[in-house]
Order: C-alpha cells, then structure tokens, then sequence
C-alpha cells in the first residue's frame, strides 16, 4: 500500500486569474476528505508546491458548505493576461497540476472519495 | 406560487460558441438570455478598434447572434436579451442590431443602450478632484503610465439595466457592467427587490457568477468529465430565480453537458478571492454558507447566500499600451527531443542578439515537459517530441520583427529533429496591459437611452 496519495484522489479543482495572482479552488468529495484537507493542505503546503512560480503569499480560504477551499497565490502568473509570457498567461492549468500533489495517505481514505479507495 | 423566471447565458466570452443563442432559447423556456463578452482586456482592443473607426467598438459578434435570433424573437414575444456587447459603443451596437431587427420587419423591438462607464475622457477632473487610480492589488501610483492609456472603464452596476427594463427595452445593450449584473438586473426589475435587500441581491448576483462563463457551469473544463458527458452539443447554463430568492442552476433539455453539485462548485470557486467578500458594484456577497444540492437531472439547488451593503467605490479597468510581444513556434522530434529544442531556442536567440538587439523579456518554453505550470508538475518519461514556444516582449517592433525570422531557419540550420514550422511567420501584437484601480461611485453613473429599433435605424 502506498504511504502517499494525490490530491486529485480525493478532490476535484478549479483555477483561474486575478490580475496577476491566480486563484486555485480545491472541492473535496467528501466531509472525511475536507476535515483531512483542513489539516494537511495548509497555506504553507500550498505554498510550497507552487513555490516554482514564486508565489509572494498563499492565502486560505474557506467554503465548508460546498466542501471547498479557495487559495489566493499572489504575483503568479509572470504578469498576467496580456503581459506574461507562459502558455497558460491565466493560471487555467494550476488546479489540475495541484491535483497531483503527494499528500499522507490518511486512514480513513475510503471515506473520501469515488477514486481509488 | 411564488414568481419565477430562467435566466440564461449563452455567450461567456467573445468569441464562444455562435449558435449557443439560438439552441439555448429553442429549448430553454427562458424569459431572459444573456449574452456577457468582455474579458478585462477585450475592452482596450475595443477601444484601440474605435480610435481608428468611430463607428466601431462594440462586440460584432452580437449582430450576428441577433440575425440567427430573428424568428425566434418573433415566436417567443416575452424573451428579453441583455448583453454587455456595447463594449466602447452601446449606442453604434443598439443602431447596427436596429438596422438588422428593422431589416426582418421587427421595427417594434425597443433596445436600450446603457453608457456611461467610459471614465478616461474625464480621467484629467478625476485626478485633479482627488481620484488616485494607484492598482489595487500592488498599490503603485499611476504616474507615467497614465500618457500611455488608451482605455478606462468602471464596471456598472444592475441599475441602468433595471432602468432600461422599465422603460420598455426588450434587448438591452450595456458598455462595461459588472458580470452578474447581466443577471441581477433583470431579476430586479421582475421581483421588484428593494437596492437594500442584500441577501436577494447577493442569491441573483450568484446565479450570474455561476452562469457568466457559459459552459464552464455545465460540464465544460470540469476537472471530473467522465465518458458519459457530451460536450460536442453541451448546453449552457440557465439559472432560475425565484422571488424569495431562491435559485436552481439547470440547462436546456435535451441538451449535453451536465448540471452536478462538482460542476457547479467548480464554477462558485471560479475567478473568486475571499469568499466572504465577493464585491460587485451592487452588493457585497457572502458565499461562505452557500450549499448545493441535486434535487433532479441536471438541477441543482443553490441556498445559504448573504449579502451585504455595496462598496463605496467602483472598480475600473484601466489599459495602457505596453510594446509588443511575438510567440512562435516549432516542433522538436525524437530522441532527446527536449534538449534539442533548449539547443534550438538557443541558436534562434543567439542569432536575434548578433542582429543587434537585445530583447527585453523572453521565455522559452519545452510543451510536452510540464511547462504549462513550469517547474510543478511531477516529473514524467522524456517525450518524443515537443513543441517549443518561444515568447517575447520588447518596446520595439522591429526587433520582434528580426525574431520572427529567424524560426524557419531552423528547419535546415537547426538541431536534428526540427520539423512542423506551419503557417505563416508569427507577426508581432501590440500589447495592451491592463491596471486595476476605483473610483468613487458618485462619480459615475448609468445613462440610459431607449428607442424603437425602427427609431434607432432611422
């Protein structure tokens, strides 16, 4: 058995742009996944993950009704829309990469989602 | 029972899907289409448009829409349509719309034209009034940038929407308005909701941030698609409002795509910052509470939304031009083929710095080894080819010019493995930069003009 899972076993995401920072919504599947989700994808893990594109703050957001939480990474996206250079000017890939982040396997992980039990 | 109406967006960019209009009102039962165009930027190539012709800048995709719309105005008489297609020229858009609208014999349409938004022709008694413009996500001052501007626009709130629902209009035409303004105007005006009701503002204001992307709320870029979704004919998104509020995301029958509580959490969280602070210049939204739920095929209930009082200033999207920028491409195939087109990049823009220029800002980019998020993406097998991208950005033309030379070079003074250069030679773009800012709401206001089609077209 695996000592790690990827997030993307567990939740689903969605990101995009503001301005030059780009936002990045994880949906857990369920209540298990976003309790664990709450513990272990911090601002500071975030921030880590994403430290390539030189985030200068991660920022956490809440969205327990919807089992959702939204990060803030500012000064991502080399200068945004019209200015940055990347392919991806607007941040649209950031949650399907963060789907793919290690994370502890938890003991109740078959209380977390439809991928993988 | 109380009184409800379905809202839906058939356009979430210019640009989308031309014949979403007339599929999502054949089949949507709706009272309202809207029609949202304008990204930040697309109103600075609007007015770059109206600078060289002033009877351009608005969004020409909209005619078109209308001419496919014809008989269905015809056969539906309560459909009503609100866009933001007027971009730098709601009343040059509300003329054109006329013309086709008079052309199919429906002279009787009455259209509004929403203005109002433009802030750059006063910018001068604005600044010198006290207004700053400073970014408001960095906080720099405008300072030079400001001879450089070539639009300035702040985003409307539902009022002028509301005022020319009142006066009659059946196809309103905005300049800039705040998205789900698109949506909360025509709630407003049916409801009769008081501008103080924050919560049912807040619950209508949700239901535009949910359907303004258009298919991203029903199935489009879900990160769950399964096999069983159909996109090729996916619906777009439709929100019904009721009066007290209450709000049910659905889409066309007979339609493809999909309405879940994952899709639609997906477009909630979309673009969005503090969730406790949603602003738009009609109410300040609280979506922390919000809950979803499946109560049929493709419906899903959306309660708990709280709404506060409206910020007192307006957002503004300023733009200014910024030099140009260039991107080409080749691809790179076979053995090594990454390293290869790192060789490759090197060669073109060691031979743009023997020209003699030296290029402001460039990035290359390997497409095919994770560098759509560069250095994130866990490491995966060497691929058997890459694409490589090679941007640049300079306040010189001619430069960009040289590097857009020297691409096809490569096909026979190159690594090995350089093939598919297509196309034509990559053309330089001028860049218009975008700078967020406010303004004090008093100084702006909706201006509102509406006229029978056969008037304006006269």
């Amino acid at each position: 058995m695996n000592a790690t899972i990827q997030l993307g076993d567990i939740a689903h995401a969605r990101s995009g742009d503001k301005g030059n920072h780009a936002n990045v919504g994880i949906i857990a599947y369920t209540q298990a996944g976003y309790d664990f989700l709450g513990q272990v994808l911090t601002e500071a893990k975030m921030a880590e993950y994403f430290l390539p594109l030189r985030p200068r703050a991660v920022e956490r957001f809440e969205l327990p009704g919807i089992l959702a939480y939204n990060f803030l990474l500012q000064n991502v996206l080399a200068g945004g829309a019209s200015r940055s250079l990347r392919v991806d000017s607007q941040g649209k890939t950031l949650g399907l990469a963060a789907l793919e982040m290690n994370l502890p396997r938890p003991p109740n992980l078959s209380e977390m989602g439809p991928k993988k039990p | 029972m109380t009184k409800r109406i379905r809202i839906g967006n058939a356009a979430g960019f210019w640009g989308d899907n031309l014949d979403a209009p007339r599929l999502t009102c054949a089949t949507g039962r709706l009272d309202y289409l809207t029609l949202e165009y304008l990204a930040e930027l697309t109103m600075s190539i609007l007015a770059h448009q109206r600078s060289r012709d002033p009877d351009a800048g608005f969004v020409t995709d909209f005619p078109k829409v209308i001419s496919s719309l014809v008989p269905i105005l015809t056969d539906q008489p309560g459909l009503r349509i609100v866009t933001n297609a007027g971009g730098m020229n709601p009343s040059r858009c509300a003329q054109r719309v006329s013309e086709i609208l008079a052309g199919a014999g429906l002279s009787e349409v009455t259209v509004a034209a929403v203005a109002g938004d433009d802030v750059l022709g006063d910018l001068d008694k604005h600044i010198a009034e006290g207004e700053q413009f400073s970014h408001f996500e960095m906080g720099q001052s405008l300072g030079s940038l400001r001879e450089q501007l070539i639009s300035g626009n702040a985003y409307l709130g539902a009022r002028g929407i509301v005022q020319a629902l009142a006066g009659g209009a059946r196809i309103v035409i905005t300049g800039r308005v705040a998205d789900a303004s698109l949506t909360l105007g025509p709630s407003v005006h049916e409801f009769g909701w008081k501008w103080d009701d924050w919560d049912r503002l807040a619950a209508a204001t949700v239901a535009g941030h949910v359907i303004e992307c258009g298919a991203q709320a029903t199935g489009g870029i879900y990160s769950d698609l399964t096999e069983d979704i159909s996109l090729a004919d996916v619906g777009y998104p439709i929100a019904e409002i009721s009066e007290d509020g209450s709000l049910v995301i659905t889409k066309p029958d007979d339609s493809g795509g999909t309405v879940s509580v994952g899709s639609v959490a997906e477009q909630i969280v979309y673009e969005i910052g503090d969730p406790a602070h949603y602003l738009t210049p009609d109410v300040d939204v609280d979506f922390t509470q919000v809950q979803l739920s499946q109560t049929g095929d493709d419906r899903v209930s959306l309660t708990g939304v709280r709404g506060g009082p409206r910020p007192e200033t307006l957002k503004v999207s300023l733009a200014y031009r910024d030099g140009y920028k260039l991107e080409g491409t080749l691809v790179v195939a076979g053995r090594d083929a990454a390293a290869k087109a790192r060789r490759a990049a090197d060669v073109i823009l060691e031979r743009v710095k023997r020209a003699g220029h030296d290029l402001d800002r460039t990035n290359v980019e390997l497409l095919g080894t994770g560098d759509s998020v560069p250095g994130v993406w866990p490491a995966q097998a060497e691929p058997w080819e890459v694409v490589l991208r090679i941007t640049a950005h300079d306040p010189s033309r001619d430069a960009l010019s040289r590097l857009s030379r020297e691409f096809a070079p490569l096909v026979t003074s190159g690594p090995p493995g350089v093939t598919g250069y297509t196309g034509a030679r990559p053309k330089p773009q001028q860049v218009l930069a975008y700078w967020p800012t406010t303004i004090a709401r008093s100084r702006v206001s909706a201006e509102v003009v509406v006229k029978r089609a056969g008037e304006w077209s006269a």
